[in-house]
């Protein structure tokens, strides 16, 4: 079983790589007991997403005005 | 059309690539100097422009390569893997969330966001966001800002920077929790928790 130190230092790197169909599975299996980790890899995929958002704004944010 | 060449238009984009750059290159004169170039990069193009949208844009494009080659002139003199004080404290302070057990503190467990998306239409949202980035130390912004707002693959951020691998999963996990708790303390405070 992963600890939940060792699921946040995953799911971070699911962000930068693909993680293995084994690892994938630990994690799953984790999720089912851990709501906190469940909630940690939302707020992951949160962050890429108001990143994305972030330069998107900056580059278009006059649609809105114009 | 021209009116996205207007004196107070270009003052407007100016302000906002300033805002970008430095957020990024934590150096003002360094971050003048980008938007200096890349401004003067895309009004030289003599493109035609579908409106300010589009020279935005475009523009925006121009920094994201001027900023690249600030940090890639930068990083034959900056040392990223060494260890500031602020980033010590920050693996504290994420060690401090666990029992020796390496779980969850009861009660130190990230916790539910509700929905989140619909912080990203609002403005104060983004003011909060922007303190988080310029809140964490100037090398763990770094790494994250290359891998996320300028989108380098992790292997391009451990060349262009000479860190190992494994030293720049470190870095971003170090950045991208510091950024969830500073974002969950100052914007979505509510909740249940923890495993």
């Amino acid at each position: 079983m992963l600890t939940c130190k060792e699921v946040t230092h995953l799911l971070s790197e699911g962000q930068d790589r693909k993680l293995t169909v084994a690892e994938r599975v630990r994690l799953e299996m984790h999720f089912l007991v851990c709501e906190g980790c469940g909630n940690f890899r939302k707020q992951m995929d949160f962050l890429r997403a108001a990143c994305r958002r972030y330069v998107g704004e900056r580059s278009r944010d006059d649609d809105r005005n114009d | 059309m021209n009116d996205c060449f207007a004196p107070e238009a270009l003052e407007a984009l100016r302000r906002d690539m300033l805002r970008f750059a430095s957020l990024q290159l934590r150096d003002d004169a360094a971050a003048e100097d980008a938007v200096q170039e890349a401004l003067a990069a895309a009004l030289d193009g003599k493109r035609k422009f579908e409106g300010r949208a589009a020279l935005k844009t475009w523009v925006f494009a121009i920094l994201r390569n001027k900023i690249v080659d600030a940090i890639r002139q930068r990083s034959r003199s900056v040392n990223v893997s060494s260890l500031s004080a602020e980033e010590e404290a920050m693996d504290e302070t994420f060690d401090s969330l666990f029992k020796p057990n390496a779980h969850w503190n009861p009660g130190k467990g990230p916790k539910a966001w509700g929905d989140p998306e619909a912080a990203l239409g609002q403005e104060q949202f983004w003011a909060v966001f922007e303190a988080c980035l310029k809140y964490l130390p100037a090398n763990t912004a770094r790494v994250f800002m290359m891998r996320e707002f300028l989108e380098f693959d992790t292997d391009e951020v451990c060349a262009e920077l000479k860190i190992s691998s494994s030293n720049c999963h470190v870095i971003l996990h170090r950045a991208r929790n510091g950024l969830r708790r500073c974002l969950e303390q100052n914007w979505f405070a509510a909740g249940a928790s923890s495993c």
